[in-house]
């Protein structure tokens, strides 16, 4: 803002992270740690044994009501109703009336009358104002109500909930037998098996005030910290999606790679469904392998025969020593094509590939 | 790491050392590396082309970003570190040994001229205010 000094939001791990050497950055308005030391050292560990990443910039938002699972019907372009068991979580999009995506979010189903749901921290206080928006039209008897005070921590890598379980007495009975995309709750804090780097682990949601010494705790155990460097090219080599970058509201999910998130199908109506079904993509989000030199990077143009498209994200991939991305490109472009990148004054060759491009500490390309 | 007393600098963060035949290699210093985080990938300029001081001329790549190198003064490139080819990380590991190409100047007295390290320094305490 012009004229007045902006000063950086801090979580309550910001202390613990200049301690242990972080070099901070300006992530989007918070002060965060981008690595340690090595980001490549960090996309390894992570992949090979675990480590934990400060995410608590994401923002916790409540919704509580008799009506919210049929607000959430309308409100979000995946369906609630697959969410069955009490703690299962299900990835959305939350479109604009024109298709465009607002956020893509984590909603869990704790009971009939409480879904609680992660937002991107860059868009919370558009999310919750149109989430208000909306359910003052919808559901004007329902609580929306967002937890700045919450911390969160993910602990991710095939190590990351054994760890966890050292860190946290009590835990292991809880989680060990919590399937894939759940939480459940143990005592003030909240323990969801997600994560975004394409490994097992945990998403532990847990008061401000105490997150320090969980911290604290799980270094201890030998969890090593991963800075948001890594968390990206954990996440572009795990094909997820980075709202802001692969996705925002100038494009739908149909457009981004995320036409598995958008429940099309169902008599259901939601918000968005009507411009969706009244507009077919002409365009897709598929993954690229550079096979010169080089490093892919977002807005490359992607030349194919189809006509040109564009890197919505790239880097160097540590798992496959290779630079990789994703790019929108023209529907028809199919897997196994040859495309050219124009990088710099050059076009380097490239190859259409379905993605994820690692998982489970191993490169699936 | 303190920045080499026998190394000169420019404001852009490379170095220039002078070799006994009167050619002079190029790298980044110190402080660039840091910047830029771990090194994936090293575009040298081609033997033989003829640079103007400050004009781009080579890229280095992190995980994170691209960043420019330019020509420290006016000259022919007469040699590239094709070593980085493989192992590019040798600039983060050991930047002040690690040469990216090399050149021979148009004028001795343009190397003489750039910054010692005192002054290079004094550059890099002023930007990380």
């Amino acid at each position: 803002m012009i004229g007045e000094t902006m000063t950086l939001k801090q979580t309550p791990l910001n202390a613990a992270h200049r301690a242990m050497g972080a070099k901070m950055v300006d992530f989007g308005g918070w002060d965060m740690p981008v690595n340690y030391g090595s980001q490549i050292d960090e996309h390894h560990q992570v992949r090979n044994d675990c480590g934990m990443f400060d995410v608590s910039h994401m923002r916790v938002v409540d919704m509580k009501g008799a009506s919210v699972r049929a607000f959430l019907r309308y409100l979000l372009a995946n369906n609630v109703d697959k969410l069955k068991a009490p703690g299962k979580a299900l990835y959305s999009t939350m479109l604009l009336e024109n298709g465009g995506v607002i956020d893509d979010l984590i909603v869990y189903f704790m009971n009939e009358e409480w879904f609680r749901i992660v937002v991107n921290a860059g868009t919370a206080d558009k999310d919750i104002a149109w989430m208000k928006q909306q359910a003052a039209l919808h559901a004007p008897e329902l609580s929306i109500a967002d937890h700045p005070e919450l911390a969160m921590i993910a602990v991710q890598g095939p190590n990351a909930r054994a760890k966890v379980w050292e860190a946290l007495p009590g835990s292991r009975e809880l989680t060990e037998n919590l399937v894939t995309f759940s939480a459940v709750e143990m005592g003030t804090m909240f323990i969801a098996r997600t994560g975004y780097t394409g490994e097992d682990g945990f998403e532990v949601m847990i008061p401000a005030k105490a997150a320090p010494f969980f911290w604290a705790t799980l270094a201890e155990k030998g969890v090593k910290p991963i800075g948001l460097g890594a968390r990206d090219t954990l996440r572009l080599e795990a094909g997820m999606n980075l709202y802001g970058q692969d996705m925002d509201e100038s494009v739908n999910p149909l457009e981004s790679g995320l036409a598995w998130t958008v429940d099309l199908k169902s008599e259901r109506d939601f918000i968005g469904k009507a411009a969706l079904l009244a507009n077919p993509p002409t365009r897709k989000l598929v993954g690229l392998v550079l096979l010169d030199r080089g490093v892919l990077r977002s807005h490359q143009q992607v030349h194919c025969a189809q006509g040109i498209g564009e890197i919505t994200s790239g880097s160097f991939s540590p798992t496959l020593e290779k630079s990789i991305a994703l790019a929108r490109v023209p529907k028809d472009v199919q897997v196994g094509e040859d495309v050219q990148v124009a990088i710099r004054d050059k076009m380097l060759a490239a190859k259409v590939v379905k993605y994820p491009f690692a998982r489970n500490g191993k490169g699936l390309i | 790491m303190s920045n080499p007393a026998n190394l000169k600098y420019t404001t852009s963060h490379e170095w220039v050392k002078t070799d006994a035949d009167g050619t002079i290699s190029v790298g980044i210093t110190q402080h660039a590396q840091e910047l830029l985080g771990d090194m994936v990938f090293v575009e040298a300029p081609e033997v033989g082309r003829k640079l103007k001081a400050k004009e781009e001329c080579a890229v280095v790549e992190s995980v994170k970003a691209a960043a420019d190198i330019y020509a420290p003064v006016s000259g022919v490139v007469t040699a590239v570190n094709s070593e980085l080819d493989s192992t590019p990380e040798a600039i983060n590991s050991d930047p002040y040994n690690t040469w990216i190409f090399a050149m021979k100047p148009d004028n001795p007295a343009d190397v003489s001229a750039l910054m010692d390290a005192a002054a290079y320094q004094a550059v890099v305490d002023s930007e990380s205010h």
